[in-house]
């Protein structure tokens, strides 16, 4: 049977909760939060009318959440949630749990800043935060993007080579409640897709009992135990790859770790994850019709972390921006940068990379900001200095 | 319920080897619920606690069971999400629709009283299927004896010392299971490890009600108690007999006095110092000096015993 694509105007939040209906999940638990909670309302709407059988649990808080999504998973369920900024702050310890059970559990992650002072707006410090909590991260610039990457991270997880939670991020108002142009597919061919959950060592299986969540302090097996999450993780790398391929066939649309535009005879290149990167694109082309060499890299999968992919795209660059969308107090820039910078150390010729810390909060990204990022770049290219310290890009 | 006899023939779901110490009552309460479960199959939760890092020493298991532990604060909404899962795995046709099995929650008192409150109150009032026991000691014994929100009044804690300027804890005890009760859940009891009887029959209508039920279990904590672990069981009765730990439950709504308790109401209940003497944690209390604080507890344990028979209808 051909895929059915179907054209419509929707959010991102709209996109995800029919992603998260046609991935069929076996329960959901969560907990509204701004601007997530478009995605728990429709989501909550598809269960009234019956447009999906899951057993939706109204959990009162996110800690709570995610201990639910826990306790599904390991019973042998498919588990989906959706938080964000301070809800995803209140999981915290709540998310090693769930990668340290290895819990494929799949969870949207709306962007927010953290409180304080209190902030509704996107940027990436609530995921930052959790980069090292052994979750697969994927992020998405467009309504688009979050619905392929919802049905793909119900692949990843649940692949027995992988077995790992991923969060599906994308920037919360701007990409969350914007209305954009979309595809979606027809319910069985996202089904046949992401197949069905054949869980592992579950709860439920009362004839084989199973013990979840032992004690391995005392001399016992931690070490051991973070040491094989961080073998499944770099595992996941070419699952992720995979999956995007065979999604890639399915939807017509290709998916990467990173995304490289306007790279091959680039000579200037900006780094970025999430929704800015359709601005970087657009002033990119711009400053390639001044006869700037122009480029973008656009990072769809912050982990695993691509740094080889990244050190093959941005090789041979004359200067290069990283921007981060979030702060990392006292250390030498964003997380965005310092990962990338540490992707290029081994490369022969030393690669220039500046970074800039940009829409906290969501403080506008303009297009002359953008610009300026390039016009900096193209002076570090044409042998001017190259700017020390870290730039914050439009702080009034 | 099933008789004693009948009981020693039911497989116990935790098995002996744990790493609790002599005379603990954690195990004991334990054993004397999943003996209330029937022959249904369980899934058991624990919150972290004594009885988590005893009874599951990776790679070993107490639990002939399946079991889950997965943070202290959480083990209500943990289990809610295993019962969850049972839910929607029979939606979708994966389990047969007339499957039967039963969830318990196990937390101590600090991640019951305080901690999991939250997280407890919640699970209670969405109202899945599943029973929760707090096994109340009256402290952190895990971590080392430091004040809950479940400590007596007067007792040594690590976090309520005894010096020149204080003598214990200065707070009373809070009153759990009635907060339980006003969520309007169809079962919630109050139990001993030193009635047997009348708590696996509790744990048996706890696990017969369609929706939560909640029971909140005295066990002894002879390390903390500063008391002898061979006589675990009899300290726990004192509890009883003297009010300071009454028996009853909250049916449906309706509160009844259990009857051992009943029969407390006419021959009267021992002295709180008959609870207080064989514990270590109490011995600044009977001291002379103390006799009015002494006097403060045993108001505390009456007035509560009034409000109890009020709500009782005795």
């Amino acid at each position: 049977m051909p895929v059915e694509h179907k054209t419509v105007a929707a959010t991102g939040n709209n996109m995800v909760a029919e992603a998260m209906r046609q991935c069929a999940p076996d329960v959901v638990a969560a907990y509204p939060i701004t601007p997530q909670t478009t995605i728990v309302e429709e989501f909550a709407r598809y269960v009234a009318q019956g447009k999906v059988r899951t057993e939706y649990v109204t959990t009162e808080s996110e800690h709570s959440a995610m201990s639910a999504c826990i306790g599904a998973s390991a019973a042998g369920a498919r588990v989906m949630t959706a938080t964000c900024g301070p809800g995803l702050a209140m999981m915290w310890e709540m998310l090693y749990i769930a990668s340290g059970m290895r819990l494929p559990i799949v969870m949207l992650n709306t962007n927010r800043a953290l409180s304080a002072p209190i902030n509704i707006h996107c940027d990436h410090s609530d995921v930052m935060g959790a980069r090292d909590a052994g979750w697969i991260l994927l992020f998405a610039e467009t309504a688009q993007e979050a619905y392929d990457n919802t049905i793909m991270s119900i692949r990843v997880a649940e692949d027995p080579d992988v077995l790992l939670p991923v969060m599906s991020c994308l920037d919360g108002f701007i990409t969350t409640h914007s209305i954009d142009r979309a595809q979606t597919m027809d319910d069985e061919s996202v089904g046949a897709f992401v197949g069905d959950y054949t869980p592992q060592n579950a709860l439920l299986d009362a004839d084989n009992p199973v013990s979840h969540g032992n004690f391995a302090g005392l001399g016992g097996p931690y070490f051991e135990f973070k040491r094989s999450q961080r073998i499944a993780m770099d595992r996941s790398k070419s699952v992720i790859e995979r999956v995007g391929a065979e999604f890639a066939e399915l939807s017509g649309r290709p998916f990467g770790l990173i995304e490289t535009d306007m790279m091959d005879d680039a000579e200037v290149a900006i780094v970025v994850i999430g929704s800015s990167a359709g601005n970087v694109r657009h002033v990119a082309k711009q400053m390639r019709a001044e006869g700037v060499k122009a480029g973008l890299v656009k990072v769809r999968c912050f982990r695993p972390f691509p740094a080889a992919e990244l050190a093959a795209a941005l090789s041979g660059m004359k200067a290069v921006a990283v921007l981060d969308r979030s702060e990392s107090f006292g250390a030498e820039g964003g997380p965005l940068f310092m990962e990338t910078r540490s992707a290029l150390y081994d490369l022969e010729r030393r690669v220039p990379v500046v970074n800039y810390i940009y829409g906290l909060g969501g403080s506008d990204v303009r297009l002359d900001l953008i610009r300026s990022v390039y016009t900096d770049l193209s002076d570090i290219a044409a042998g001017g200095e190259v700017p020390a310290g870290l730039h914050y890009l439009g702080a009034r | 319920m099933a008789n004693l006899r009948e009981l020693t023939h039911r497989e116990d779901r935790l098995e002996g080897g744990h790493r609790l110490c002599a005379g603990c009552g954690a195990s004991i309460a334990v054993r004397q619920i999943l003996l209330g479960a029937g022959t249904d199959p369980v899934v058991a939760g624990c919150a972290t606690s004594c009885l988590e890092v005893s009874t599951s020493i990776y790679p070993y298991s107490s639990w002939k069971t399946p079991f889950i532990h997965s943070a202290f604060e959480n083990a209500a909404a943990t289990i809610s999400g295993v019962e969850a899962a049972f839910k929607g795995l029979k939606a979708a046709g994966k389990i047969p629709a007339d499957k039967k099995m039963k969830f318990v929650a196990f937390g101590g008192d600090g991640g019951t009283y305080d901690i999991g409150l939250q997280s407890l109150s919640g699970a209670m009032e969405r109202g899945h299927d599943m029973v929760y026991v707090c096994y109340d000691n009256g402290a952190y014994m895990n971590t080392g004896i430091q004040r809950s929100s479940a400590t007596p009044k007067g007792a040594w804690a690590t976090t309520a010392e005894v010096g020149v300027a204080q003598q214990g804890k200065t707070q009373k005890r809070k009153d759990l299971t009635s907060i339980i009760a006003a969520h309007g859940v169809p079962y919630v009891a109050q139990g001993s490890i030193s009635h047997w009887k009348d708590l696996t029959s509790k744990a048996e209508k706890a696990f017969a009600v369609d929706g939560p039920a909640f029971l909140n279990v005295l066990a002894t904590c002879p390390r903390g108690w500063r008391s002898a672990y061979n006589k675990s069981v009899e300290h726990a009765k004192l509890g009883v007999q003297t009010g300071y730990w009454p028996l009853f439950e909250v049916e449906q709504g309706e509160w009844k006095l259990s009857s051992p308790c009943k029969a407390l109401v006419k021959t009267g209940r021992k002295p709180i110092e008959e609870f207080l003497k064989p514990q270590g944690r109490f011995r600044h209390l009977l001291k002379p000096e103390n006799a009015e604080l002494l006097a403060e507890v045993q108001a505390d344990v009456d007035a509560y015993w009034e409000y109890l028979l009020k709500r009782c209808g005795e």
